[in-house]
């Protein structure tokens, strides 16, 4: 069951780097992150990578393996060859700190552009009543464990620097979402999604969704509800009189 | 040498799980101006990895439900080893912390009638637990990371800076605290992302570091639990209590080998999994204990009738404490009645239909069939043992949170007492939440009694500073990675689930040539997020908190909770009334008794008189 693999890691910093080969031990059963933790210990003691749990629940090893956004910890060596070089690189649309660690901070800087639950005002802890039913279709996007695949595949930003400043992504389009769909959230976010948080460059490409590692179907469930919710708004003409009229807008 | 970065604060949190950020919160919310330091990202926090609930006597799903009863079901979990006083102000206020979730924007599972849902769990007499499927501690984590960022906006509204009251300091490691005196004055630690120091002026320090998990081979915590918050408090000067009780969970995967001791939640035998060997028996009807005997069903037929009926039957014996069904595991195995990889067999296929299994343990489904290639709706799973939580901790103040130096406080798994001799399941989310507001109130409050602020002095970053460094200055040194897995061996192996004298000594022997290899730590590269250097750093703490439980356990003469001794295996009443208290002075570690402080006399009447007779000394009893 054991035999020795080729890897291909990508090591540098914000200065530059280079995919780095090597030829390290597998055993049945290992994930991607089994292998770089053996590297560490091995023949790369200052390989520097981010992780936590070990089980997919705290989204910190996000990479890209043979190109495609993944979990280090939830890719199992099983899935390829043995014969196969496995290649392991950073996330592409974050800047370099060192090896596979990236600057996420893009992420807690939209996190705070968001904002938070505004709880009804004649509600007292422990007063809430909500139907299990209304609450399941904002606790799916709450299931997300933040590990930004979603951000860094999204190619609205990804090779697109200048998007940066006016796209939340779609883990924080999906935020404003799971609030909208708050049964309690008393806040009107349709208008924001799109004039704060850069709604309209979605075009549903679900590229998010198939690399979301908790399965969340963040384009039908999330991205595409508020579309049309910003559409009934903008483009209804009983609407658009209304606002006219009364000079909401 | 490069310039120090220096900040000042009135409050400092080390650590940004359930206890660190609910500290947080509240220090804020009095006004001081507060940082959270953490070794992880924001929202990354070992938390996330807990799964089942929120134990809190709401009373949704059984109106019987009260303080009380939670009270009498955390002291017996904990064999009455536990601080009364926690445990009162635990069960007395968990439920308020929950609902708070709720006002920070939570979104717990729900009953009929739009209530929060409660779930069963073992050693808690009714539905307890406040849920999100098995996500409970993402949920928590990630509700109590929006309400921080919810402060920062305001403070953005009100003063145009995000930060001007609470800044968040991720990937960043704490290495020493620093005093003025005898009192509190910061902390000195470094940035992983670059390895550049800082030093962080504070007048008061919240520790909230979580546990000790990663100095064992088979555990379920991640390298965060290095016992950084144990060792800091101890080389400031604190005490540590009840270090001897370490637990096992009793279902951590065993196979394949890479995932050994990820945790199995205890919502599956909540929702009617049931534990079996490889004769197909359930085994856990041979090991219930005499002091529970009332309690758990003795037969197949009454244990299943509870799930649907629990006034008219007793609790299965899946719904052991933790400490129980863990040893129960262990010995079957031991006979050799274990399944193919070192486990027993964990099923609730047979127990409710695919979808249901879908629907209420999600986690525990994708986790099998990604990691295991099981279905858990289809196949059995196999588990067993995993190191999962330490009871003991700082020994703390139970109002305030505050340990025996001044300005330093610590909430959640990193202190000591609440849990007694054994922590039960759903407790930990709840004891984060009521002791780290607690904390927060109680560092706020001495922060706003103090007189003048300490200074720290200026050869404590001079020695922070080389004791840090130590490990580049040498080559052909130690490899940290080899240290610490020779630890953790010796801690699985000598002082793990069943302990005997001889072989913690041997332990102990061990862990006097590791620490002094350790003198000798060689660490390559420089110091830009470098894990072998974060290593051989954590390394020393995790040396330190392993000869605490290492002295403590050989000293505990007796069988209680998460400390089993083959050598003496019965609980002793006049064990009970004493604590082990380790402190260290230079870098040897001392454990001497103490007594407990006897529980108060309107607690004990919430006891029936034949249960505490199982507990107590006749004299205490009188």
């Amino acid at each position: 069951m054991t035999y020795q693999g080729r890897f291909r890691v990508w090591r540098g910093d914000d200065a530059g780097g280079a995919l780095e080969d090597f030829t390290v031990e597998v055993n049945e059963g290992e994930v991607v992150l089994d292998i770089i933790h053996r590297l560490q210990a091995t023949q790369a003691p200052d390989l520097a990578v981010r992780w936590n749990c070990k089980a997919g629940k705290c989204g910190s090893c996000s990479a890209e393996i043979n190109g495609r956004p993944r979990l280090l910890c939830m890719t199992r060596m099983s899935i390829f060859e043995e014969s196969e070089t496995i290649t392991v690189t950073p996330m592409r649309t974050f800047p370099i700190i060192r090896d596979l660690v990236t600057d996420v901070s893009f992420n807690y800087t939209k996190a705070r552009e968001v904002p938070s639950f505004a709880p009804p005002a004649d509600l007292a802890p422990g007063e809430y009543r909500m139907q299990q039913v209304d609450v399941e279709r904002s606790q799916e996007f709450r299931k997300c464990i933040e590990c930004f695949l979603c951000q860094n595949t999204c190619h609205v930003v990804r090779d697109h620097e200048e998007n940066k400043e006016a796209f939340a992504g779609p883990r924080f389009l999906m935020r404003v979402a799971e609030l909208e769909m708050h049964p309690l959230d008393t806040a009107d976010r349709v208008d924001q999604a799109q004039d704060e948080h850069g709604l309209g460059y979605c075009n549903i490409t679900k590229c998010c969704s198939e690399v979301c590692p908790e399965h969340i179907h963040i384009t039908d469930n999330a991205l595409i509800p508020m579309k049309e919710r910003v559409a009934d708004r903008k483009y209804d003409p009983i609407v658009w009189l209304g606002n006219k009229l009364f000079k909401r807008s | 040498m490069p310039e120090l970065e220096r900040h000042s604060f009135d409050v400092l949190v080390i650590g940004a799980g359930g206890a660190g950020l609910r500290a947080a919160i509240e220090a804020r919310e009095h006004g001081l101006r507060t940082a959270v330091l953490c070794k992880s990202l924001f929202g990354k926090a070992h938390t996330v990895m807990a799964e089942g609930g929120i134990a809190a006597a709401m009373g949704n799903a059984n109106e019987s439900d009260n303080w009380q009863v939670h009270f009498r079901d955390t002291m017996r979990g904990g064999k009455f080893l536990n601080n009364w006083r926690m445990a009162e102000l635990h069960a007395q206020e968990a439920p308020q912390r929950v609902w708070e979730l709720e006002t920070y924007g939570a979104l717990f599972d729900r009953t009929k009638d739009g209530r929060i849902s409660q779930r069963n769990f073992g050693g808690h007499e009714y539905p307890r637990l406040a849920h999100v499927g098995d996500r409970t501690g993402l949920e928590l984590i990630r509700t109590l990371q929006q309400k921080i960022v919810s402060l920062q906006q305001d403070d953005f509204k009100e003063l145009g800076d995000y930060e001007a009251r609470l800044r968040v300091f991720q990937e960043f490691t704490v290495t020493e605290l620093a005093k003025d005196g005898d009192r509190i004055a910061g902390a000195f630690g470094y940035w992983r992302e670059s390895g550049r120091f800082v030093l962080f002026e504070a007048p008061a320090v919240i520790l909230a570091t979580g546990g000790i998990g990663k100095s064992f081979k088979v555990t379920s915590n991640s390298w965060e639990y290095t016992g950084d918050g144990h060792a800091l408090a101890l080389r400031a000067g604190a005490s540590l209590i009840n270090m001897e009780f370490i637990q096992f969970h009793p279902t951590g995967m065993v196979w394949p080998p890479s995932v050994k001791g990820i945790l199995v939640t205890e919502s599956v035998r909540g929702d009617g999994g049931v534990l079996r060997n490889s004769d197909g028996k359930r085994f856990m009807f041979d090991y219930i204990p005499e002091v529970f005997k009332d309690k758990y069903a003795d037969n197949e037929e009454e244990a299943d009738r509870w799930y649907t009926d629990q006034a008219g039957n007793r609790r299965p014996p899946e719904l052991l404490p933790r400490d129980e069904v863990a040893r129960a595991i262990n010995s079957e195995v031991k006979a050799g009645r274990g399944s193919p990889h070192g486990g027993v067999f964990l099923d609730v296929s047979t127990r409710l239909p695919a979808e249901e299994i879908r629907r209420r343990l999600p986690s525990m489904h994708h986790q099998f069939k990604e990691l295991a290639d099981v279905d858990i709706t289809a196949q059995p799973m196999e588990v067993g043992p995993t190191c999962h939580y330490v009871m003991g901790g700082v020994e703390v103040d139970p109002d305030t949170g505050s340990s025996s130096v001044p300005g330093l406080f610590a909430a959640g798994e990193v202190s000591g007492g609440m849990h007694g001799s054994n922590r039960l399941g759903g407790n930990s989310l709840s004891d984060l939440l009521v002791f780290g507001r607690r904390a927060g109130a109680g560092a706020a409050e001495y922060v706003r009694a103090m007189g003048e602020r300490p200074v720290v002095p200026e050869d404590t970053v001079t020695e922070a500073r080389a004791t840090a460094l130590r490990p580049f200055q040498r080559e052909g040194g130690e490899n940290p990675y080899t240290l610490h897995m020779e630890l953790q061996q010796a801690m699985n192996d000598l002082v793990g689930i069943i302990r005997r004298a001889g072989e913690m000594e041997e332990a102990l022997r061990r862990l006097e040539k590791l620490k002094q290899r350790a003198g000798s730590l060689t660490v390559e590269g420089h110091q830009q997020f470098n894990p072998g250097w974060h290593l051989a750093l954590d390394l020393r703490n995790m040396l330190l908190v392993s000869e605490c439980v290492a002295k403590a356990a050989l000293l505990r003469t007796e069988s209680r909770g998460g400390h089993t001794r083959d050598d003496h295996p019965s609980m002793e009443a006049e064990w009970r009334r004493k604590l082990l208290v380790c402190t260290v002075a230079g870098d040897v570690v001392s454990v001497e008794e103490k007594p407990q402080i006897p529980i108060r006399r309107d607690l004990l009447d919430l006891f029936d008189r034949t249960e505490l007779e199982k507990y107590l000394t006749a004299e205490e009893l009188s």
